[in-house]
This record gives structure tokens, C-alpha cells and sequence, in this order.
């Protein structure tokens, strides 16, 4: 009968988190297509999620490129892997680890601080007071934070596949002793348009993600500063799932057909 | 006297705890009435219920002559541009400076220029004995009771028709706390704005109330003036003002009758 019990209890909660989220979501859509638009709090989120990410995506490109070369180079050695390094690491970083690997990154810098953020001022009742200024929540603190990391994260993933790139070719060149002219052609010949542009999609969704899961959980924090670390940890986690659940389904779509 | 802010029958729980469990109160124009009670007692779920922060279960709320129950965030929006909150901690926005936190109404909805924003600020903080120089210092660099007078400044910078306090006093020493309680009573009456103060501070309720309500276990057990307070012979009333132990309030948790005796 406990059994049952504990069962039932875990249903009920999994589908009352879910409407709410699923709410949440309509909420935060519906704020990002209505006036007003606060730029100015759009402009500071960009410098936030987008520019102050760069180092960490950056530095995290290059480091698996680098080491992404390195595996290609001993990993396939029988099958000459001289010629193949380049193209694959290429491959791999636009299509996969640049986006995935950004936002995991991204995911545990600004969800984190989204979450924290949101949640002491739900906890120190500045939303209330957002409300009582007659002032939408949604529009003022979430709509902000989704659009700029939507739009930054396609960015961030583009310096990640230029960097990532660029950490196998100095691996390739510098350790492997490959022909520097002779990789970079091989890289531009095999890379297509839409290796780079199915790793944008994503980056972009990535972003969403992110944003909402940092919001989402702020925004219901509750019970003082133990309520706000639950609420970061419980935003860092759900994004980094949800990024690489996404990333799965949208490899499916995009390249099945 | 007509009035402005009338609560009938209001009940509020959250799960299977009943927190409101039919509050009647009436607060007329211009009147300063103050709510007090324990801890537990539901004052702040009633004064969310009547700033639509919260949903009450049944019952009604009145504000200005508009029954705002269920009402959306944008139908009661010119109930709320007449609203001004001080909130338990100030509630002042920690990225916003001092001056932004003040004019924060105006610049939202562009009535005031970044100019016309400032000199609101220098106004509303003068009101309240602050000076210009802490415009553009942010929240967490101002003590405590300055962060309540910035509080203040705001709840009255837009000129409201109805301020609400949420316990002014607490966790200010009892110098500041003199000095807020003017500063209520001086804005109030400069402003002749009608007013509803949740508080378990005795000296603000004598500094302040010109009507007092106890809640207890979700009920106004008894409302009267200040006048009639001091005089009562009400047990409920007596043990909370005299901050007794003993007495027909007993710790939250265990179940006590409360009658409605009134005082008027």
C-alpha cells in the first residue's frame, strides 16, 4: 500500500511540475511577443549570457579539438587518419561538441545565475513588488533573459566551431606535424553549409532552454536561501538534461531525413 | 465616509491548512486602520489577497468601488497605479539605484523622463528625511532603516490614493522605529491617503491606527479605535497587546474558539 502510495505521490508531481513548466513556457512566449519590450534589459542580458561567456566556451572548444585530433589521429592510425583528422574534427565540432558542449557550459554558468538571481528576489519579495508597480514579471525579468540567450547562444556556438576547429588544427600541425595549408583546405572543402547551421539551430534552442530552466526555477524558488541553492542547483541540472535530450531529438530530425 | 477598501467573507488555505477563514473589515477613505495579530495569524495572505498577489478561495474585495476578486493583472492596472507598497524588508530592487528604485513606476510606464525621474526621487526621499546624495547608491549599501525609507519614498512617490504597510517596524531599533512611524503618520496625512498596516508592533499601532482589527486564526475577532483598544476589556485583545503568555490565544497549532466581540 506505501508503495502505491509513494508511486502515486511521484506521478502527481511529475504531472503538476509539468503543467506548471508548460505554463510557464505559454507565459514567457506570450511576454516575448508583447509590448513592452524592455531594450535596455536585453542589451544588459546580451553582456551577461553573451559576452561573459566567451572565455569559458571559448577555452572549452579549443581544449576539445585539440583533444578530439588527438583521438582521431591514434584512434584510427590503420586507417590513415592523417588524411581524416581534419574533416572530422571539423564535423564533430560544428554539428555536435561545439553547440552541445557550449551550452552544457553556458547552462551551468547562467542558468545557475538566472536562477539565483530570480529566485532572491522572489524570496526577498521583490516580485511582489514588480507586481505592485504595475509591472509584468514575465516581460520585465523573463522575457529579457530568453531572448538574449536565444540570440546569444548561436553566436557563442559559432566562436565554439571556429576555436574547436582551430584547436585541431594546432594540435594537427603542432604535434602530428600536418601541413598547415593543407588541413585548413581539407576543413573548408569537407565542411558544408548545413553542418554549421544545424549546429546554430540548435545553439539557439540551447539558449531557450537555458533561460527558461534558470527562470522557471527562480521564479518558484521558495523557503530563503536554502530554497534559492535548491532552485540553482535544480536549474543547472534540468538544463543540462533538456539540452542534451533536445540535442538528441533534433539530431534526429535534421539529419535522418 | 464611503468605503475604500471592504473585505467580506474572505477565506484563503493553502492545502488543508484554512488560513483566512472569512475576514469582514471595511476601511474607509482617508482612515489609517491597522490590522495586528501573531505569527500565523494570515495578515500577510489577507493584504496579498487585497494587492491580487493572491487569490482568496471565496469571499470579496472591494478596492475603490471595484470588486477585484479573479480580476487580471491588466483589468485592475488602475487600481494598482493608485496602490503604493512598503514592503516587510523594503523590497528594493538590488540592480536599480536609489533613484531608479524610487521613480521606478514613472520610468515603467514612461510617464517620466530620466530629468522629471531624478527630481521625483529628490522629492520623495526629502519626505522622508534623505538627502540627494544617496541617488545612485544601490540598495545594499544602505542599513536597514534607510532601506525602509527608500521603501517609503517609493510606496509615495506616485502620489497614491491607497498605501499599504507591511510591518513597518520590525528589525528596526526603537529610535528608528519613532522615526518610521512619523514619517508613515507625516506622509499619510500630507498625502490624505487611505491606509491598511499589518503589524505586531504596539507603538506603531498607537503611533498610527485611527481604526485597530485583530485577526486571529483567520477571523477579525475585534475592531475598534484606538481609544476603544486602550479601554477593552476583550480577553483575545488584552493578552495580544499586553504581550501576555497566558490567555485564550494559545500557541498556533492547538485549537481555540474565538468569538467576534467587536468594539464599536
Amino acid at each position: 500500500m506505501q508503495a502505491i502510495a509513494t508511486i502515486g505521490r511521484f506521478f502527481l508531481g511529475f504531472f503538476s511540475q509539468t503543467g506548471l513548466l508548460t505554463l510557464f513556457i505559454v507565459q514567457a512566449v506570450k511576454a516575448l511577443v508583447t509590448p513592452p519590450v524592455y531594450q535596455r534589459l536585453i542589451g544588459q542580458q546580451i553582456m551577461r549570457i553573451g559576452y561573459y561567456s566567451l572565455p569559458v566556451v571559448a577555452l572549452t572548444s579549443f581544449f576539445t579539438g585539440g583533444a578530439l585530433a588527438i583521438q582521431i589521429y591514434y584512434g584510427g592510425n590503420q586507417f590513415n587518419s592523417e588524411a581524416i583528422v581534419s574533416s572530422i574534427v571539423a564535423l564533430g565540432i560544428t554539428r555536435e561538441l561545439g553547440p552541445v558542449l557550449g551550452g552544457l557550459m553556458v547552462a551551468g554558468r547562467v542558468s545557475a545565475a538566472i536562477a539565483a538571481e530570480i529566485g532572491t528576489m522572489r524570496v526577498t519579495e521583490q516580485i511582489d513588488a514588480l507586481t505592485t508597480l504595475s509591472t509584468d514579471p514575465f516581460k520585465y525579468l523573463v522575457a529579457p533573459r530568453v531572448i538574449a540567450a536565444t540570440l546569444c547562444m548561436p553566436v557563442l556556438a559559432l566562436v565554439a566551431d571556429i576555436i574547436g576547429v582551430m584547436g585541431g588544427f594546432v594540435v594537427g600541425t603542432q604535434s602530428f606535424g600536418f601541413n598547415a595549408a593543407i588541413y585548413v583546405q581539407q576543413t573548408v572543402n569537407f565542411l558544408q553549409p548545413d553542418d554549421v547551421i544545424s549546429g546554430l539551430i540548435k545553439a539557439a534552442v540551447f539558449g531557450f532552454i537555458i533561460a527558461i530552466m534558470g527562470c522557471y526555477h527562480g521564479y518558484h524558488s521558495k523557503g530563503g536561501a536554502q530554497g534559492v541553492g535548491r532552485a540553482t542547483t535544480n536549474a543547472v541540472v534540468a538544463s543540462s538534461i533538456l539540452i542534451l535530450a533536445a540535442n538528441y531529438l533534433m539530431t534526429s530530425l535534421l539529419f535522418s531525413a | 465616509m464611503t468605503g475604500m477598501i471592504t473585505l467580506a467573507g474572505v477565506t484563503k488555505a493553502f492545502g488543508a491548512k484554512q488560513v483566512l477563514q472569512g475576514v469582514d473589515l471595511n476601511i474607509e477613505k482617508g482612515q489609517s486602520v491597522v490590522v495586528i495579530g501573531g505569527s500565523g495569524s494570515g495578515k500577510s495572505v489577507m493584504l496579498k489577497s487585497i494587492l491580487g498577489l493572491l487569490t482568496p478561495d471565496s469571499g470579496t474585495i472591494h478596492v475603490d468601488g471595484t470588486q477585484t476578486v479573479g480580476l487580471s493583472r491588466r483589468d485592475r492596472a488602475h487600481i494598482d497605479a493608485n496602490i503604493g507598497m512598503l514592503f516587510q524588508n523594503g523590497a528594493l530592487f538590488d540592480s536599480l539605484p536609489v533613484w531608479r528604485n524610487v521613480a521606478f513606476r514613472g520610468l515603467q510606464d514612461n510617464t517620466l523622463d530620466m530629468q522629471a525621474a531624478r527630481d521625483i526621487a529628490v522629492t520623495s526621499l526629502s519626505q522622508v528625511g534623505l538627502g540627494p546624495e544617496l541617488l545612485d547608491v544601490f540598495p545594499a549599501a544602505l542599513s536597514g532603516g534607510m532601506q525602509k525609507r527608500v521603501g517609503l519614498a517609493r510606496a509615495i512617490a506616485s502620489k497614491p490614493d491607497i498605501i499599504f504597510f507591511d510591518e513597518p517596524t520590525t528589525g528596526l531599533d526603537p529610535i528608528m522605529t519613532d522615526v518610521i512611524n512619523h514619517l508613515i503618520c507625516d506622509c499619510v496625512r500630507e498625502l490624505g491617503a487611505t491606509t491598511l498596516t499589518i503589524t505586531h508592533d504596539m507603538t506603531s499601532v498607537r503611533a498610527i491606527a485611527d481604526k485597530t482589527a485583530l485577526l486571529y486564526q483567520g477571523r477579525i475577532i475585534w475592531q475598534g479605535t484606538t481609544d476603544e483598544l486602550e479601554q477593552s476589556d476583550d480577553p483575545f485583545l488584552n493578552q495580544f497587546i499586553n504581550g501576555l503568555a497566558h490567555g485564550p490565544i494559545e500557541v498556533e497549532g492547538q485549537t481555540v474558539e474565538a468569538t467576534v466581540t467587536g468594539g464599536t
